[in-house]
């Protein structure tokens, strides 16, 4: 809890606790959703993959796999492992602001 | 602060996070050299990291061939007794017909974003998962540690297997 004074704003989730609006996302509450995920302080290299798989969200209209995401976004498999620990996929996804993502690899 | 609700408002974030007992943990036995018989155990070992499950792979019987250097570029889908490939035995068997059949497989997964085999095994390993041969089958093959790729933990007994598995759901494939 801060000291100033926040209003008090309530959020929509889908029923896999992502948001059920990207409209409600912002990076202020990416940060929210960082610290319930236990992720913590979102760094340059948690910001590069969440803008891409946002990127990549936009255009192809699912989240990339994991593979791809390496490949294309310069961080390796080991690197997104400590980023986001404990489900590097689904987290990123969340703290994006998209839904659950639907691939298998 | 933002407050968080879930469509039905019913459930709160805390009823979401803990509303299933999810599995913490699992070994996977892998005993084919197919490469229809490796795929399977590799891409739920690769789906359990991503789902935040600890991984353990070990290798076991003709499954080694995924971890031999040697071999694991050169997996074959077979196409003889296999009723699922619907191509008759006689013509399964004809010089050709397995590399055919291979080089489809291998396009569709490329098409899927699968990996090959060797890409598999080391993006696996970079998610924390660890990798492990069967120590009578390495023993029966006359195999030593320099026949595998470098992903590989160690060689290990079946007791320590089970060792390693404490608290796993283990998977044969």
């Amino acid at each position: 809890m801060t000291s100033e004074t926040k209003q008090e704003k309530t959020v929509l989730l889908d029923q896999d606790g992502h948001l059920a609006n990207r409209e409600d996302w912002s990076e202020e509450l990416a940060q929210e959703l960082a610290n319930i995920e236990d992720v913590g302080e979102l760094t340059d290299r948690h910001w590069k993959v969440i803008k891409y798989i946002q990127k990549e969200f936009d255009e192809q209209g699912d989240a990339p796999s994991i593979r791809k995401l390496t490949k294309e976004s310069g961080v390796s498999t080991k690197e997104l492992y400590q980023l986001f620990p404990k489900g590097p996929a689904k987290k990123a996804a969340k703290i994006a602001g998209l839904p659950k993502p639907k691939g298998c690899i | 602060m933002t407050q968080f609700v879930t469509k039905e408002k019913t459930k709160g974030l805390d009823e979401i996070k803990s509303s299933k007992e999810p599995i913490k943990k699992v070994s996977l036995i892998i005993s084919k050299g197919s490469l229809d018989g490796v795929y399977p155990g590799l891409i739920m070992g690769n789906g359990a990291r991503m789902e935040g499950i600890e991984a353990t792979l070990f290798f076991t019987f003709f499954g080694l061939e995924a971890i031999i250097n040697d071999k694991m570029d050169n997996l074959k889908v077979p196409t003889v007794g296999n009723p699922a490939m619907h191509i008759p035995t006689m013509l399964g068997g004809l010089p050709g017909m397995s590399s055919f059949a291979t080089k489809k497989m291998k396009e569709e997964m490329e098409n899927l974003d699968i990996p090959p085999v060797r890409e598999f095994i080391e993006m696996i390993h970079d998610t924390g998962a660890e990798i492990y041969a069967c120590k009578a089958t390495v023993d029966m093959f006359h195999l030593d540690e320099s026949d595998f790729c470098e992903q590989v933990d160690g060689i290990i007994t079946v007791g320590e297997f089970y060792e390693k598995s404490a608290g796993a759901e283990i998977i044969f494939t």
